[in-house]
């Protein structure tokens, strides 16, 4: 058998896609979240809960929403709530195992930045702001976060602190009252890191096929820390690739343009 | 009591400048028709508040009818930045902004709250979050019972709050269906309220017991606009224009050609335009 070959997005979406699991209830994030959550749901996970802000749960969309609120997410499912009803009782409420985030600005301790780059008064660049991030990084189990790496995104400090993941190390979340886990996990382009449980920083726990350590340290703002013993994320299956593959063409086509991308 | 008039005369009698309005819609229905009516109308010196401004209030504030904006997300959902918030928010082009940036469950906490009729809004929320710092409408409380220090923000209660939705009775009851978002919550928060909706029918005998319907005692003014949230959606009726919002970005990214778009598309448009602009979209179950 040959491997099939793949682009290290398609492997960041498929490695993202395989932290999920059936049981999960999880709130997702629009763009590469949305895309890992739903190749997790077409293979290993379909019964995972999917929730996006606009309210609706447990949704099955057959192509990647545009919006967070695109019709088809309310079409397939379970149930649609109102907003205030969807923070309060579901999100508040405790009942969501995942936030799936993704991140303009990330440090190594999970913190992230959808802001501002710059002062926040006077920014350099206005970013879109939080959204629902702020109460799904305290609210949630635990946070997964997905983006590619670059010195731009993955940096030492983070000019706004819009979501709070571990402060400036492991601590810092009791210490605010949050008995929630906060950031676990990091899935890149290169590799999957997993957040120190004594520090609260991310640590290099896996390398994706073809990447390099050194790829690793040159794409990172932040001095990167590698796990003791680093494994090798293997390679997307055919069914993984074929589903993802097949989702964003439909999507592409239902969208009239590469919808479900940023943001 | 509801009144069915045109959507200029529910504008002109509802909003007056120096108004604070909320145009609400969570993607879904929002009240495109509406806010280009009020666009028309040429109100100034508003303090838009919404979830998530988007096309609209960066055509708003593009033609510097904004003195202050309410909000917790500004993007256009799917593609990007807002580029005529961000021009006023970076250069103060055409004026200056004041912004008020909250996040999601808190804005849906304060609508509920002006809704509930309550001063503010009290919240499990901005545990370590930079805006608790940069917002002073942001504060705490204490649980008397627990000790708990919970988040507060001031109930939203704007002057007038304008939505789209599906459709009205004849007596003027107003269905909501799909994605209901905030537009329960920002019609009973609002000092007045005006509606556009698809259709009117006769009466609402096969709706669910259970639905998403404002009373017509509830709302000031009903327009009907067909089309009146494109390029957002109204389940039942049409589909969201993704191709408007993508080419929206472009459109945003300069200001005579933003100016030109404006001229063209909104300030010399009817109500009546909307209709057409649906005709092409898919019919959504």
């Amino acid at each position: 058998m040959t491997t099939p070959s793949f682009s290290r997005d398609e492997m960041m979406t498929i490695a993202a896609a395989r932290a999920l699991g059936n049981d999960d209830v999880c709130f997702v994030g629009i763009g590469a979240p949305s895309a890992a959550c739903n190749v997790a749901r077409l293979t290993h996970a379909p019964n995972i809960t999917l929730i996006y802000e606009s309210g609706t749960i447990g949704t099955a969309p057959s192509v990647l929403p545009l919006s967070i609120g695109d019709g088809e997410l309310c079409e397939t499912a379970v149930t649609t709530v109102s907003v205030p009803e969807m923070f309060r009782y579901w999100l508040q409420g405790g009942r969501v195992t995942i936030g799936f985030l993704g991140a303009a600005q990330l440090d190594r301790f999970g913190n992230i930045n959808t802001t501002v780059i710059g002062d926040y008064d006077t920014p350099t660049v206005r970013l879109p702001g939080g959204g629902g991030a702020p109460e799904i990084a305290s609210s949630c189990g635990r946070i997964f976060i997905t983006m590619k790496q670059s010195r731009r995104g993955m940096v030492e400090t983070i000019d706004f602190v819009t979501s709070f993941g571990h402060g400036t190390g492991q601590g810092d979340r009791r210490a605010l009252g949050l008995d929630t886990r906060g950031p676990t996990l990091l899935i890149t382009d290169l590799a999957i890191w997993k957040s120190d449980p004594e520090t609260g920083e991310f640590v290099v726990s896996s390398l994706h096929p073809g990447a390099t350590r050194q790829a690793v340290v040159e794409t990172c703002g932040w001095t990167a820390r590698f796990a003791d013993a680093v494994e090798d994320t293997p390679a997307p299956s055919e069914l993984e690739l074929t589903t993802l593959r097949d989702l964003k063409a439909r999507t592409a086509k239902a969208h009239g343009a590469s919808g479900g991308s940023d943001s | 009591m509801a009144r069915f008039m045109t959507l200029a005369e529910a504008m002109k009698e509802t909003l007056s400048d120096g108004d604070s309005v909320a145009f609400e819609g969570f993607t879904h229905l929002i009240p495109h028709a509406a806010a280009h009516e009020a666009i028309r109308q040429g109100k100034t010196d508003l303090t838009l508040i919404r979830m998530t401004p988007d096309v609209i209030y960066d055509q708003m504030i593009g033609m510097g009818m904004a003195r202050r904006l309410v909000f917790s997300y500004a993007g256009n959902p799917g593609v990007g930045l807002l580029r005529r918030l961000r021009d006023a928010v970076e250069n103060g082009w055409p004026r200056k902004l004041e912004i008020e940036e909250h996040s999601h469950a808190a804005m849906a906490n304060a609508y509920e709250a002006g809704a509930s009729g309550l001063p503010m809004a009290v919240f499990r929320g901005y545990k370590g979050a930079g805006l608790a710092k940069v917002n002073p409408n942001i504060k705490s409380v204490t649980c008397p019972f627990t000790g708990e220090v919970l988040a507060a923000v001031p109930a939203l209660r704007p002057d007038l709050g304008v939505i789209h939705a599906q459709k009205a009775n004849r007596q003027g009851d107003v269905l909501i269906e799909g994605i209901v978002g905030v537009q329960k919550e920002v019609v009973l928060a609002a000092k007045r309220s005006v509606v556009t909706v698809e259709e009117v029918v006769e009466d609402f005998a096969d709706v669910h017991p259970n639905a998403c319907v404002l009373p017509r005692w509830t709302i000031s003014a009903i327009a009907v606009v067909p089309g009146g949230a494109h390029p957002s959606y109204a389940q039942g009726y049409y589909g969201r224009d993704n191709p408007s919002y993508l080419e929206w970005d472009g459109i945003a990214a300069d200001r005579d050609r933003f100016r030109a778009w404006m001229e063209t598309n909104v300030l010399q448009a009817k109500p009546e335009d909307f209709a057409d602009r649906v005709a092409m979209l898919e019919k959504r179950p």
